[in-house]
């Protein structure tokens, strides 16, 4: 199976998130980046895919030179080949047109992205290559097996889960369950000095239009501190709840 | 001119994040000077007019069997067919697991500038603007559309719902495409609120010791009509399904009320829960930082103080 896994460079989870003091953009000093943590269990699968039935892992990022690293342990944890589309990924279309468009010249039977970013919280460029692509798509993705040209997925519902069939050349959103987190891979000593030899290639961006702009970032407002109510005396806090926060 | 809503129904009902997806598209559509038309795709049990009174003007509603379950391009398509007809400028969903889904494709097809995790009103419809949350709640980051068409889906019950006075006529619709993934089963868990539309949430954390103990848990949920949920610790080691897990990694919630027990608030888990509008703690260690981040707080044994709440919630139910 031929298959491109898209990972996103995401700040690290535990990052404290910071914006520039004119609140135009994401203020990156002093954060860690990490691989995407949805993308991380799509990228695992496609190495259980891989061993079961041979094949080839493509991974892709639409970033700037930063993100090369992140693509290099992706390299170094299994994928056979990088490939960096040079733009700021700054639009959930633009990006998907990349996507997209490099997928349409490489004849891919599967491809992986995650659920969503962890910074943007977007959930828009793995529906938009689908739908580019006239392929099926599969959000949520948490189980997929393949039988020949034919998956079987199942996808997480609200309060639920749904078992689905689609023909492959496809597009999965993925999440935790497609492997389970002590599956997940870690780059070892071998596989980080094989993925110096291996190719990362770096193409030129599409033209290609932005649909959206992000034009103001602020943090939430600072919750006020907190009221602690006795635990002998869950009266008053029932109480507080109903006439004072009025949720129940 | 027009709004068009997504008024999605499962199993033939519609859910509350529903009334609010159409009475945000009806405040959206006032700003626009617009109708506003609520699309309903599948065989509904209900009254498709009900949806007036959240503000709908019409009801297009498809009933083909081929849509009676979910494809996100085929529901994109059958959305795409009356935003065309009704020359819409702006399709409203309600970012529940459909609707997240349906979004992209929606964009690509209807050649709109799509707007996820909306959590406000619209700051200006023309150009469409907008907050939505990032940075898995640690931040919000304006949007402005540079396309006249938009897709707007918002975190459900993030901004309420509203009733307007009027009737709507109901429509037969038609012209969806063909379903690209079919589905085989649903395993759907009954009797339980699902996340993340519940406005109530009782959590549970590593602190409750066990899968055997979560008795107490849905006790109180059930008592209260609230969604259950839990921490990745606890997601991880099984004792509650994955879909339960709040968190950075899980899912994101926005209820009017969550109550963690035994959570000790770790910085992935509050990146999931910290939009609850109010949030209790109960935990026996007192530096726990869940309570930095708590409205309401006890510091106590969990199995002593929720089986006390429970009962106190009992009593304020019987009046």
């Amino acid at each position: 199976m031929k298959i491109l896994v898209c990972i996103s460079h995401v700040p690290d989870t535990t990052s404290k998130i910071n914006f520039t003091a004119d609140n135009k953009a994401f203020d990156t000093n002093g954060v860690q980046f990490v691989i995407n943590p949805y993308d991380e269990f799509g990228l695992t699968r496609a190495l259980w895919f891989k061993e079961k039935e041979g094949g080839s892992i493509t991974v892709l990022n639409v970033g700037s030179a930063a993100t090369e690293p992140t693509l290099r342990k992706a390299l170094a944890i299994g994928a056979d080949d990088a490939v960096r589309i040079d733009a700021e990924p700054t639009d959930a279309y633009f990006v998907a047109c990349q996507i997209a468009d490099h997928a349409k010249a490489e004849n891919y039977d599967l491809i992986i992205m995650g659920r969503e970013s962890i910074d943007y919280n977007g959930s828009q460029v793995p529906g938009m290559v689908a739908e580019l692509l006239g392929w099926p798509f599969v959000n949520a993705c948490v189980g997929m097996e393949t039988e020949g040209g034919t998956a079987q997925c199942v996808r997480e519902i609200d309060g639920g889960k749904e078992t689905v069939e689609a023909s492959l050349p496809m597009v999965i959103a993925g999440q935790k369950g497609l492997v389970e987190e002590k599956d997940l891979r870690i780059p070892n000593m071998r596989g980080i000095m094989t993925a110096r030899s291996k190719p990362l290639n770096v193409r030129p961006a599409l033209e290609a239009a932005h649909r959206t702009e992000a034009t103001s970032y602020e943090k939430p407002e600072a919750k006020a501190a907190v009221r602690m109510v006795d635990a002998e005396n869950m009266e008053e806090l029932v109480r507080l709840l109903h006439e004072e926060a009025k949720v129940i | 001119m027009s709004v068009v809503v997504f008024a999605e129904q499962w199993e033939g009902k519609f859910k509350k994040t529903t009334f609010e997806a159409v009475s945000y598209g009806r405040r959206v559509a006032d700003m626009l000077g617009v109708p506003t038309v609520a699309v309903v795709i599948g065989s509904l049990d209900e009254d498709a007019a009900q949806l007036a009174t959240y503000g709908a003007n019409k009801v297009v509603h498809f009933n083909a069997s081929s849509l009676n379950s979910f494809d996100s391009s085929a529901f994109a398509s059958a959305l795409k067919e009356v935003a065309v007809s009704e020359e819409a400028q702006t399709v409203i969903l309600s970012g529940t697991s459909n609707g997240k889904s349906v979004v992209p494709s929606l964009a690509i097809q209807w050649g709109a500038a799509p707007i996820t995790n909306v959590a406000a009103l619209p700051d200006s419809v023309d150009p469409m603007t907008v907050k939505r949350g990032a940075f898995s709640s640690k931040g919000f980051v304006t949007y402005t559309a540079h396309e006249q068409k938009t897709v707007l889906s918002f975190i459900p019950n993030a901004i309420g719902v509203a009733e307007f006075p009027g009737e709507a006529i109901v429509e037969e619709g038609s012209g969806a495409a063909e379903a690209r993934v079919q589905v085989k089963g649903v395993d759907r868990a009954t009797g339980s609120v699902p996340l993340p539309e519940a406005e109530l949430v009782v959590s549970g954390g590593r602190g409750l010791k066990g899968p055997e103990n979560w008795g107490m848990i849905e006790e109180l949920a059930e008592l209260l009509g609230a969604g259950t949920a839990c921490s990745k610790p606890v997601s991880d080691m099984h004792w509650r399904p994955h879909s339960e897990h709040v968190g950075q990694t899980g899912i994101a919630i926005n209820p009017n009320l969550y109550i963690a027990v035994g959570i000790s608030g770790a910085i992935q888990h509050l990146a999931g829960v910290s939009n609850s509008k109010v949030i209790v703690v109960i935990n026996s260690d007192a530096e726990a930082p869940f309570f930095k981040a708590a409205d309401y707080g006890v510091v106590g044994d969990a199995f002593s103080v929720l089986p006390q709440l429970t009962e106190a919630v009992k009593r304020f139910k019987q009046g």
